[in-house]
Formats: C-alpha cells, sequence, structure tokens
C-alpha cells in the first residue's frame, strides 16, 4: 500500500487466484501483515507497543464476551455474581475473572506506552495526523469503557467511582445536574445506571475495534515512521513486515504476556483496590477513597 | 565440525542436516501453539455446570400425602420428575404386558425398588425430544396405554411408564433414588 517497492500480491495456487478474484483477503492480508508492506528496518522496542494494545484489546473482548455468560446486571445479583459464581463456582471463572481485571490495567500500560512512543519520537505529525486523531478517539473510548467496566462488580470502589465520575458532568453549570441525572436514570447510581453501563460496556469495545481498523489503514498509507524521524527512501531502509516484524512483535508479545501472567497469577489484586470486595453501599463512602 | 564451514553461510545446519533457523522455528510456533491452547482451556470449560449447578443434584420428596392412582411432579436437577402412586390394577395391568411387545424391554420390578412395586419414579422428560409428557396431574390425558402421553409428537407410555407408541426410543428414565424414610425419597 505505502510504497512503490512494496511486493505485489501474486497468487500462485489456482485456488487463490480463484479467491483473489472474488474475495481478495489473502491479497488484504499480504499487503497488511505480509511481505507487502515493507516497514522500516531500524524501529525500536517501542514500536511493538501497538500490536501489543491489538492483543490485550482481543484478549479483554474474548475474556469480556465469557464473563458476559456468567453475569447478572442487576443491582441485587451484581455482586455476587461476580465475587461468589464467576470467582468461586464457575469452572476456570477466577482466571477468566483476573485475566480480563489485570488485562484492562495492561492495556493501559501499553497503550501509555504506545502514545508516550508517539510523542517522543513525533508520529503524531505530518502525514500522520489522523492516524494520532484516531489514536486520541480510541484512548476517550478506552476510558469510558474501562469506567464502565470498573462499575460492573458493583463493589464500594465501583459504586463511588460511578457516583464521583458522574458527579463531573454536575460541574456544568445550570445542566450539570440535569444530565448526570439523566446519564445515571437516577439521582444516584442504581440498577438503571448498572444496566445501560454494562450495555454499553458490551457495546464499546466493538466500536474501538472499528476505530483501530481506521487507525491501522490511516498508518499503511504513509507507513510507520521510525526513530531517526527521517522518512524512509528506498528499499534498502525497509525490511517486509512478514516474517521480520512478526517474529519481532511476537518474541516481544511472549516476553510482556509473560509479565501480565506474572501478574494475573501471583499478584491478581495488586493494582486493585481491597474495598472493591466489599458490597455496595449508597449510604457510606470508603474512607480510604482516592482519585485514581 | 566440518558443517560449521559450510557454504550456506547463515544457514548453519547441525550434524543431521536440519537447519538452525527451521528448528527455531518449529520450537517457537510449537511452543505458542501450546500456550495458545493452555490459555483456551478454561474459555471451554466455563461453559460446563459450574458448582452452585452441581451442588443441586440431589432432592428430597414428601410421599405421604400421594394416594394411590395419585401422582405429584417435582424438580431435580431443573427437570421434572414423576413420583406416582401406582395401583393395584395399574400394577397388574404393566405385569400382563408380554416383554416381545415392547420397544425398550423392561419389567415393572426392574423399573421399581423391591417391596415398593406402587412406587413409579421416573423423569418426566420425554425421551424422544425432551417434552414433559401429561399423565401424572388429576384429569390429564394418560394416553391409551394408561400412563403417560406427551402433547408434542404423541408418543405413549403404560403404566410402567415404558414406550407404546409414537417416536420414543426409550422408556422414561428411572433416576438414582433410595428411600430415607418410608414416607421420604432422595432423587439423585
Amino acid at each position: 500500500m505505502s510504497f512503490s517497492w512494496a511486493k505485489p500480491y501474486e497468487p500462485k495456487h489456482s485456488f487463490m487466484k480463484w479467491l483473489d478474484e472474488r474475495l481478495p483477503l489473502p491479497r488484504l492480508v499480504y499487503g497488511a501483515t505480509g511481505p507487502g508492506y515493507p516497514v522500516p528496518r531500524n524501529l525500536n522496542m517501542w514500536w511493538n507497543f501497538g500490536v501489543l494494545s491489538a492483543i490485550f484489546l482481543g484478549i479483554q473482548i474474548i475474556t469480556g464476551i465469557v464473563l458476559a455468560m456468567h453475569y447478572y446486571a442487576t443491582g441485587d445479583g451484581a455482586f455476587n455474581s461476580v465475587n461468589q459464581l464467576i470467582m468461586r463456582d464457575v469452572n476456570g471463572g477466577w482466571f477468566l475473572r483476573y485475566a480480563h481485571m489485570n488485562g484492562a490495567s495492561f492495556f493501559f500500560i501499553v497503550v501509555y506506552i504506545h502514545i508516550f512512543r508517539g510523542l517522543f519520537y513525533g508520529s503524531y505529525k505530518a502525514p500522520r495526523e489522523l492516524v494520532w486523531m484516531l489514536g486520541l478517539v480510541i484512548y476517550l473510548l478506552m476510558m469510558a469503557t474501562a469506567f464502565m467496566g470498573y462499575v460492573l462488580p458493583w463493589g464500594q470502589m465501583s459504586y463511588w467511582g460511578a457516583q464521583v465520575i458522574t458527579g463531573f458532568f454536575s460541574a456544568f453549570p445550570v445542566v450539570g445536574e440535569p444530565i448526570r441525572v439523566w446519564l445515571l436514570g437516577g439521582y444516584a447510581p442504581d440498577q438503571a445506571a448498572l444496566t445501560r453501563f454494562f450495555s454499553l460496556h458490551y457495546l464499546l469495545p466493538f466500536v474501538i475495534a472499528g476505530v483501530v481498523i481506521l487507525h491501522i489503514w490511516a498508518l499503511h498509507i504513509p507507513g510507520s515512521g521510525n526513530p531517526t524521524g527521517v522518512d524512509v527512501k528506498s528499499e534498502k531502509d525497509t525490511l517486509p513486515f512478514h516474517p521480520f516484524y512478526t517474529a519481532k512483535d511476537g518474541w516481544f508479545a511472549a516476553f510482556f504476556l509473560l509479565l501480565y501472567a506474572m501478574v494475573t497469577f501471583f499478584v491478581p489484586n495488586y493494582l486493585g483496590h481491597p474495598d472493591n470486595y466489599i458490597p455496595a453501599n449508597a449510604l457510606a463512602t470508603p474512607a480510604h477513597i482516592v482519585p485514581e | 565440525m566440518a558443517t560449521k564451514a559450510s557454504a550456506e553461510g547463515t544457514e548453519q545446519t547441525g550434524g543431521d542436516n536440519i537447519r538452525r533457523r527451521d528448528f527455531l522455528n518449529v520450537a517457537a510456533v510449537s511452543f505458542a501453539g501450546v500456550g495458545t491452547v493452555a490459555a483456551l482451556a478454561p474459555l471451554i470449560v466455563q461453559m460446563s455446570p459450574s458448582a452452585d449447578v452441581l451442588a443441586l443434584s440431589t432432592t428430597e420428596v414428601d410421599i405421604s400425602k400421594v394416594q394411590p392412582g395419585q401422582g405429584i411432579k417435582v424438580s431435580w436437577r431443573k427437570q421434572p420428575v414423576f413420583v406416582r402412586n401406582l395401583t393395584a390394577k395399574e400394577i397388574a395391568e404393566a405385569n400382563a404386558v408380554p416383554l416381545s411387545d415392547l420397544r425398550d424391554p423392561q419389567t415393572l420390578a426392574q423399573r421399581t425398588q423391591p417391596g415398593k412395586a406402587n412406587w413409579l419414579i421416573t423423569l418426566g422428560v420425554c425421551t424422544h425430544l425432551g417434552c414433559v409428557p401429561l399423565g401424572i396431574g388429576d384429569g390429564e390425558n394418560k394416553g391409551p396405554y394408561g400412563g403417560y402421553f406427551c402433547p408434542c409428537h404423541g408418543s405413549m407410555y403404560d403404566t410402567a411408564a415404558r414406550i407404546r407408541q409414537g417416536p420414543a426410543p426409550k422408556n422414561l428414565e428411572v433416576p438414582d433414588y433410595k428411600f430415607t424414610s418410608p414416607t421420604t425419597v432422595q432423587i439423585g
């Protein structure tokens, strides 16, 4: 897509030729992640975090769909469906829940590094402005999704998180309070808020995945930047994505997933707050609540 | 070893002529495959019945009020169980049927417990496609054989809940149960 020296896709097998004339999906894959997509040869480790972000989005969607099979989005049932049904009764449920909980934290860690890389190396500059702007959209959607996901276990931190975050909207003069009441469907977080948060928490990751496709599409027009800040000039400055960057991304993903596994298995609650193991109580704010 | 000086340059081979890079490729992909399978396992087993569902595997039933000719429907593992107190006439009818007439040959004695031949306890789940047959409640259609009649596809069961006519392949299933007292049955 990007460079004149990119190898064109030439199906060899007669079936692949037949398919290419009807549904050129292999051509798309070849041009996006195969030898048809040349990548600057001097990318360093910081360029691995885009692929890692996509991996964590995938982990979150898969574990999330499975958790939704067991979760009850009711004020009475939510806390127990997470802490008793999923954590104790469902086969492997504890693993799926901890993977999803820590997966969210690691998703943000890799995305922050990815954003930092973009700022440090000027990846937001022409001709990649749209890549950056779409990335900001993804980041906003991620924050909304993560916030609503944090509310779902309906523990004390969930509940008071919902109360405080929606309280931001009441800072608008005049319209603030009506907006907050509209968002929550009540005067305080309750059944209406929980149900709509669950619905949107299920929806938004797929919206994120859609914007990610645009983000990658916009990236593949000019191609990746590189640490020198000088764009590549010829074929000798680049390498085909496969096998060079599939191997490098794969190696780094294995390394980073090892860190993720260590936290998930050995200190799964390190990134959480113990008060979220107390059921939501609308009459008492946890004494240790902090701006997060 | 001489192979180190191979003219292939980077494509070194060991003593057994396997390219080092091929070995690394196969090893890396296999390792990733094993890891993927391990990660898939919990995604699959989570669909099996959870511990709270398995904990419902027994049900105690009080049968002291079930008169001969009556039956009750109770829930066991979220499935209906028919507990029926057969009359002497129904027992005689069931015993009069030659086994050769049956699609799934079983005697009434095989389907009840010794000394409790009047207590017929079966799942209320038609062996055809799982509907609940009629005939356990007062006034319900018991079918031409005096047992149960499935409204879905017309399977007819006799007074020992054996299939006599219709599409069902098997007799109504007899669950594990025991009498914990003369008037209490524990199913499961």
